[in-house]
């Protein structure tokens, strides 16, 4: 057994399975494939991360390099649940453009909807991503759409008929962890759909503090592909998922701001 | 006498100009692309695979070739 096997085991004894869509995951890590210097390393860090949702961008062919590797020659289909997003969409209209190509691509009907709004930020555009929310789940998209800490825009994209949601812990590729955890709470608290944070995360403290907010997943990208060893990151993560997870589960102790003996203060010697 | 005909197409976004007679599938060949890895817009309208060999690309018609990058 490996030892990305060995952890996922151990979670799946303590934890049930995280369903999206109707799909089952015994891991709550989703990991991008972008920024790696190397392929080889993408895929060594990916199967490190123990992920079995793995996120692509749908982009033209670059007709002028011949023999130009597509992703796919590297990530097997078989091994990874690819997830299409519509990154670098600034309108609906676009968006869905990108998620029917997806969808076309014959995989599945999952897409990570995402509408930026602001170039500087890559905040989303809320009012757009709800506006092509409702036109691709009406299409019977699977939709998991990213979008800010917001609780309102959250319960309107689970109304508009959304798989998951998935706030930001901070701006895309940022690294600035979490910056919002009550905000964070207060939107798995209040849907039913499965949230997964997506973007922000930095470190594996990162990502061990967003899920001991009880939120379903974390999806990072950036984390793992700049880190200066993202094979060694990818395990680290794995590990911060699961903990932060079970740490979740087993309820934490009450904080406060006094010590209190862990030992007996009977039975000390005279 | 004429020369052999030539079309005019756009290709992701580029002009070109195509012997007449293609159709997707021979399009696709011809740039050395598997039609299972790309997805073919055609005009806007996505087009099927299993339509590729019966399509004809006609003059004028504009096409985008896409497939899965990397990206989170």
């Amino acid at each position: 057994m490996t030892d990305s096997q060995a952890v996922l085991e151990a979670a799946r004894a303590l934890d049930g399975p995280l369903t999206i869509g109707g799909v089952d995951f015994t891991s709550r890590l989703i990991v991008g494939t972008g920024k790696y210097t190397t392929n080889e390393i993408m895929v060594d860090a990916i199967r490190a991360s123990g992920a079995e949702m793995v996120t692509v961008a749908v982009r033209r062919v670059d007709l002028d390099r011949t023999k130009q590797e597509a992703i796919l020659h590297h990530l097997d289909p078989d091994e990874f649940f690819l997830l299409a997003n519509t990154a670098g969409c600034y309108t609906a209209e676009d968006a869905i453009r990108y998620a029917r190509l997806a969808r076309a691509a014959g995989f599945n009907e999952f897409v990570k909807l995402e509408v930026i709004g602001d170039e500087a930020t890559l905040l989303p555009d809320v009012q757009a991503t709800l506006e092509a929310a409702t036109t691709l789940a009406a299409e019977g998209f699977k939709v998991m759409a990213y979008t800010n800490d917001d609780l309102i825009t959250a319960l309107r994209l689970e109304d508009a008929g959304c798989v998951s949601v998935m706030p930001l812990a901070s701006p895309i590729g940022s690294g600035l962890g979490i910056v919002n955890p009550y905000f964070i709470r207060e939107i798995k608290r209040r849907l039913s759909v499965p949230v997964i944070v997506d973007a922000g995360v930095g470190t594996a403290s990162d990502a061990c503090v967003t899920m001991e907010q009880g939120v379903d997943g974390v999806l990072m990208n950036t984390a793992l592909a700049a880190a200066d060893d993202p094979v060694r990151m990818s395990h680290a993560m794995k590990h911060a998922i699961v903990a932060g997870r079970l740490a979740y589960l087993a309820g934490r102790m009450p904080a406060r701001e006094i010590a209190v003996p862990s030992s007996p203060t009977r039975g000390m010697l005279d | 006498m004429k020369a052999t005909e030539t079309i005019r197409i756009r290709l992701n976004g580029k002009e070109r100009d195509l012997e007449v007679g293609h159709t997707v599938t021979t399009l696709l060949e011809s740039l050395e692309l598997h039609p299972g890895m790309v997805v073919v817009e055609l005009n806007r309208d996505i087009l099927v695979r299993e339509r590729y060999a019966e399509v004809p690309v006609s003059d004028g018609d504009s096409l985008e070739l896409v497939h899965f990058v990397g990206g989170g």
